[in-house]
């Protein structure tokens, strides 16, 4: 899922200064997973921002309510008569829901209440891990399900760097040197020698990175 | 005798290796590489070490082939995308530098600009691989050069890795790097000659000319440092301790030197030393080691 994290209060209470009529809007999809943008966040944000404007004796109005997915036009359809009776919408959800409520509402200002991290899964309570990086070229049939290009810090294709210590990146010392971690799990599935093989220099994609509808259908299609 | 005839003529070689720093001073070292210039195949020059910022590779090693000494130019893909790699390379040619040491490089947090953005669109193989390409007349996209390039390259392996599938690792890449075109290897420094022995066992095979790496050790301090802080680097607790031992810190750090450099003549086709600023004391190292 996409990993994101709440923006300090104080950020959030200087945006939203004299912003008019808000909207506060979570996410129930991945910010809600993160414990950053689901209806207890909401809640707890449009309280905050609530207390804080009765506080500078501002009396707009603060609203709230909470959508399946921001990242999709037909989820956001629900809360279209919201949104018109509101001047500003903070989103509790991803850039990508950020933008796809822009787009949707193209005369409303969104203003994004978290910061979007990575694609990831949490490790533990209240911890996320990167584990894909959106390269557009998964490799992960040959490293056993781990990903080099994310969790490698230089990002090496071929193998190790040599400067892991004791099993440990130097870079990221609390974290297991990745193709160390491939070699154990190649070595379980007995397919150590996909190793060896040489994979093609990695093309980096024209920014920004899109997949066009028609593909997809053409994929599905075949 | 040029670099790559004294590597397939099959002699013992000598390489050495400078770092410039930072800034535009290089007098101390063209004086250090005048001292060992007599006794060198070749002098190593370092590409950004340790991910700091100091003076280039090329331009130093330019300047080693005004004085005669061939330079081995290192080059990481630390720093630069393919289109400046590939640039750097040609250009390099023009200015007379024909042996090139592929690595993937340093991690930038490692360095003094630890926020500088890491490259890495190219590894220590896609590198060779690359090299071998503009040998053949073509850059990476398969466009053809007018005035080819006939580059040596060579890589480094890290013989100490410290567990089975470290190991194992290295040595797949190492393969990998062969099939990528790499020529000769330089090693990560090497005390325990025993360990280093196995690693050769098992690389034997290759056929392929392995240089031995040498640190000379300046003081106890920098063994115990070497052996917290640089992977596959492991000074045995003897050698720490006759370097505690003794009242001549330079004498003695020759003498293991030396040891080192003898026993390793039996068992590669060279060494690499890394003086690390005693750059004065190799001749004396060579001479009390035979060669």
């Amino acid at each position: 899922m996409i990993i994101v994290e709440p923006k300090s209060f104080e950020e959030i209470e200087q945006m939203t200064k004299g912003c008019g009529r808000l909207l506060v809007l979570g996410c129930e999809t991945c910010s809600a997973m993160c414990f950053a943008g689901g209806q207890r966040q909401v809640a707890e944000i449009a309280s905050s921002i609530r207390m804080s404007k009765k506080m500078s004796q501002d009396q707009t109005e603060v609203l709230d309510d909470t959508v399946a997915r921001q990242c999709e036009l037909e989820f956001l359809d629900h809360v279209k008569d919201k949104v018109a009776a509101c001047n500003t919408v903070l989103s509790l959800s991803c850039g990508a829901g950020v933008q796809t409520m822009a787009k949707m509402f193209p005369d409303r200002r969104i203003l994004p209440a978290v910061n979007t991290k990575f694609i990831g899964r949490a490790t533990k309570r209240g911890e996320w891990m990167e584990m894909c990086m959106a390269c557009g070229d998964c490799i992960l049939e040959r490293t056993a399900g781990i990903c080099p290009v994310t969790r490698c810090a230089k990002g090496l294709l071929n193998g190790p760097c040599g400067g892991a210590t004791g099993g440990i990146c130097e870079v990221s010392k609390d974290q297991p040197c990745v193709w160390q971690e491939i070699y154990h799990a190649l070595k379980r599935l007995n397919m150590l020698h996909y190793l060896k093989q040489k994979p093609q220099v990695k093309d980096w994609p024209v920014h920004p990175d899109k997949v066009v509808r028609k593909d997809l259908r053409e994929v599905g299609a075949t | 005798m040029s670099f790559r005839e004294s590597l397939e003529s099959g002699k013992f070689l000598v390489t050495a290796e400078v770092g410039p720093g930072k800034g535009t001073d290089v007098e101390h070292l063209l004086k250090d590489a005048d001292i060992i210039k007599n006794r060198v195949d070749a002098v190593n020059v370092t590409d950004l070490q340790s991910s700091v910022m100091r003076l280039g590779s090329m331009a130093f090693s330019h300047l080693l082939t005004d004085m005669g000494i061939e330079p081995i130019f290192q080059m990481t893909g630390r720093d630069r995308n393919r289109l400046a790699l590939q640039s750097d390379l040609l250009s390099a040619w023009v200015l007379g530098i024909r042996n090139v040491l592929a690595l993937t490089g340093d991690h930038p947090t490692m360095g003094d600009h630890p926020h500088a953005k890491p490259v890495f669109d190219l590894d220590s193989v896609s590198l060779l691989e690359m090299i071998n390409k503009l040998n053949s007349g073509y850059d990476m996209a398969g466009n053809e050069l007018k005035g080819v390039p006939e580059f040596l390259p060579g890589a480094v392996v890290n013989p100490g890795a410290d567990n089975e599938a470290a190991l194992d690792l290295q040595i797949m890449k190492m393969e990998k790097k062969i099939e990528a075109g790499a020529k000769f290897f330089q090693t990560q420094a090497v005390y325990d000659i025993d360990l280093f022995e196995k690693f050769i066992k098992r690389v034997e095979g290759f056929k392929v000319p392995i240089i031995g790496g040498v640190i000379l050790l300046k003081s106890a301090g920098m063994a115990r440092f070497m052996n917290k802080n640089v992977a596959g680097v492991l000074v045995p607790t003897p050698l720490i301790k006759e370097m505690t031992d003794t009242k001549d810190k330079v004498k003695k750090s020759v003498e293991i030197a030396a040891r080192i450099v003898k026993r390793l003549k039996n068992l590669c086709q060279g060494v690499h030393i890394m003086a690390l600023g005693w750059e004065k004391t190799i001749p004396a190292v060579l001479d009390q080691a035979d060669i």
